[in-house]
């Protein structure tokens, strides 16, 4: 046992002096929760908008003044015609445009429609059909005031549930625990196996009294504990910095947190077994786990929108099941009722993956 | 001149008779063009939805119908009350529910007015905005059209009501299709990537091979060194880009409308950042296992503030200030508009002389940076 310990003290020590990579395994987490915060949202919001109207009158005007007045858009160029319009769009100065066509108030007095041509950059196809639907709401309110409230109106009233706000970091931080625990414990464990390989050391420790489980525990860990230091902090920056809610309970977040654990170190370990070298080991573990838990577990991108294949992928995606899991105990603080399934395919996902990696790694010991 | 060339055609030896390598340039962008392109996107279709029509009136169907017809909504559920509702939201299984009150069409004939309520699931992922936005333009463009069957009737009494017809137009897209937008920013990711990734860790691996202390020996000059190092990575940065088009072109057949000479033009440059930066960051590793975190944690920051995967415009202002400091970014705007908007030269003047300070900098910052240690 005190072998065992003695293996555990020297990976410890590995680590710890590793700084560069301590240091980014450390501040990666907590950066990457402010990026999330704040930089990785959808909302379209300030529309820069140009206006296109040839021959101005009261109605033009008016029309142009409710623009103005609405808050989502903000008003970056008048033109007489439509021919300066491409310009600025190629150069991303407008994301829409309005265009009159002349006489435009005057039709509107005889009663004959009038056009409006309304135009959005649409290359980002979420905000060009966003723009579209707001400046569209704009004209119609005009429209409304015009026939003095005659015309049918449906008013949603719109909750959003479980994060009101939609703060985005209260959406990323259960997929964040997620991606560190798969950096520190697939990735970290996979490349440090493998040096060891490259490097002939693991020849010396298999020769020494350890047993092979010996040195797999003694060697992942201190990842374990690398791994939960990472993520408490991301929790506890979570709470701090931007208030997201813990409304489930706590120890079965740590429970399920240790499920995902063992899952990714299983991962990791299996890896290592089929890899000989650092270069192809770090490759495996970006493709098999690093891309898999980013993309294709809702994290971040839904995947109701993937196609059929990526979705048939994404079930066996053990992140896929933790966010899940993760999500509903922070935000909607849902206990095991809901939670069984997927905690089930955790479960099943361990201890398959605990066995083929222990036989893998078995097997290249006696090969 | 010829120090250079023969150290280069040593590293183009490396990279061809090394496998792994030779799949990272060649097989990993195939792989996440094809993945990235289909898994990252905020496109909205088939959300799945719970209806809760309690009117089932010829006018709560018709919304209804609107929403599974728009293709962004597919109706997977529906009850006469709003508990099984509240449930499948609760339990994650749908991410919107539509629940129609019982006096809906009435209200609408007797007031012109009715309510609606819609519950979105904010929880999953940021495209609970989207979903809502998406959502309440159905709700809109449903109420104009009764709107304009009511006119019709109104328009034959005296004195017909103003109306303005208004058209739509999706610029540069107008099918909607997410992947026009997706493709050209994953060029610059994977650009970025054999860039930085590959010259950082083949530094790196020279390292603690030790064989940079026996190129330190001889008497090629640092700047024939990194010369060297960089000119192969340079050329299969080029190379990857023309097969990620050429795979765009020919797999998703994204628009190319400007010209392809503009987007190479700004590849070299761009390249040159990427490289500088992977020759900066192997001065500051001495492991493999560093330079690849390092250069994860780096490419991470860079691509997610380069407005690839979100919109540069959504994000918080502080961050659209920051995110100029940030090359990836002004190169996918560059792409973008080449490719997408058939931008030309002086649409894309900023972007590419910002790219060109960025390239003098770095550069000048990692070769000093870089020295021939001996200790």
């Amino acid at each position: 046992m005190s072998a065992l310990f003695g293996l555990i003290r020297k990976e410890v020590y590995h680590i710890l002096r590793d700084r560069r990579t301590l240091v980014v395994i450390i501040a990666m987490p907590v950066l990457q929760v402010i990026l999330f915060g704040y930089a990785i949202r959808t909302d379209v919001d300030h529309v820069r908008l140009a206006i296109v109207d040839p021959a101005p009158d009261p109605k033009t005007l008016a029309l142009r003044q409710r623009f103005e007045a609405a808050r989502v858009f903000q008003t970056v160029a008048v033109l007489p015609n439509s021919r300066e319009l491409e310009p600025l769009f190629q150069r991303g100065i407008a994301q829409g445009a309005v265009l009159f066509e002349p006489g435009f108030g005057e039709r509107l007095g005889r009663g004959v429609p009038a056009n409006v041509l309304i135009v959005g950059d649409a290359s980002e196809p979420n905000t060009g059909s966003i723009v579209q639907a707001y400046a569209t709401a704009v004209v119609q309110g005009y429209e409304q005031e015009l026939s003095r409230g005659r015309s049918v109106r449906i008013v949603p009233t719109i909750r959003m549930r479980f994060n009101p706000t939609r703060e985005s970091s209260n959406l990323f931080v259960p997929g964040l625990m997620a991606f560190v625990l798969t950096i520190v414990s697939s990735l970290m464990t996979a490349i440090s196996l493998t040096r060891e390989k490259e490097t002939g050391t693991l020849e010396a420790l298999l020769v020494s009294p350890l047993r092979p489980w010996q040195i797999i525990v003694g060697k992942v860990a201190p990842y374990i504990g690398v791994g939960f230091v990472s993520v408490l902090g991301v929790i506890a920056e979570a709470r701090l910095v931007f208030d997201v809610p813990l409304r489930g309970s706590l120890s079965l977040l740590l429970i399920e947190g240790l499920l995902f654990i063992l899952v990714s170190l299983a991962l990791g370990i299996l890896i290592s077994a089929r890899t000989s070298s650092q270069r192809v080991a770090m490759m495996g573990a970006l493709i098999g786990t690093m891309l898999p838990t980013m993309l294709l577990s809702g994290f971040i991108f839904p995947l109701e929108s993937m196609p059929l294949p990526l979705r048939a992928i994404s079930v066996v995606v053990p992140a896929r099941w933790f966010v899940l899991v993760a999500r509903s105990i922070m935000l909607k603080g849902t206990g095991l009722a809901y939670l069984w399934r997927p905690t089930l395919v955790l479960v099943a996902m361990a201890a398959v993956l605990l066995t083929a990696s222990t036989r893998a790694f078995h097997a290249r010991l006696e090969g | 001149m010829r120090r250079i060339l023969f150290l280069a055609r040593a590293e183009v030896l490396h990279v061809v008779r090394d496998r792994a390598t030779l799949a990272q340039v060649l097989i990993v962008p195939i792989v996440q063009l094809l993945v990235l392109s289909n898994a990252a996107t905020f496109q909205i279709v088939n959300t799945p939805t719970y209806v809760v029509d309690l009117d089932r009136s010829p006018a709560s169907r018709g919304l209804i119908n609107r929403f599974a017809a728009s293709g962004h909504f597919r109706v997977v559920g529906e009850s006469a009350s709003l508990e099984p509702a509240n449930d499948a939201l609760l339990r994650g299984d749908v991410t919107m529910v539509l629940a129609i009150p019982a006096d809906f069409e009435s209200s609408l004939v007797r007031n012109g007015t009715a309510p609606l309520q819609l519950s979105v699931n904010a929880e999953k992922g940021s495209a609970a905005g989207i979903v809502q936005s998406y959502a309440s333009a159905i709700v809109a463009a449903y109420a104009a059209e009764l709107d304009a069957t009511r006119a019709v009737r109104a328009s034959s009494e005296p004195g017909g009501r103003a109306t303005i017809a208004v058209q739509t137009r999706s610029w540069y897209n107008p099918a909607l299709n997410y992947r026009d937008y997706m493709v050209p920013g994953i060029l610059v990711a994977l650009v970025t990537l054999i860039g930085t990734l590959l010259t950082a860790q083949n530094i790196a691996r020279e390292k603690e091979l030790g064989t940079l202390e026996q190129l330190n020996v001889t008497p090629i000059t640092r700047g024939q060194f990194i010369a060297a190092k960089l000119l192969p990575f340079w050329v299969l940065g080029l190379i990857d880009l023309s097969i990620g088009l050429l795979v765009g072109a020919v797999v998703f057949s994204i628009p190319i409308r400007g010209s392809l000479l503009l987007l190479f033009g700004a590849a070299t440059i761009y390249l040159v950042v990427a490289l500088a930066i992977g020759l900066w960051i192997s001065t500051l590793v001495e492991t493999q296992q560093q330079a690849m975190f390092v250069t994860f944690f780096v490419m991470n920051i860079y691509l997610l503030m380069s407005g690839l995967f979100t919109p540069i415009d959504s994000m918080a202002p502080w961050v659209q200030v920051v995110s100029q400091a940030n090359p990836v970014r002004h190169f996918v705007t560059i792409s973008r508009a080449v490719l997408v908007k058939g931008a030309g030269l002086d649409d894309v003047l900023k972007p590419l002389l910002t790219l060109v300070g960025f390239a003098v900098v770095t550069l000048t910052l990692a070769v000093r940076q870089y020295s021939k240690r001996t200790a």
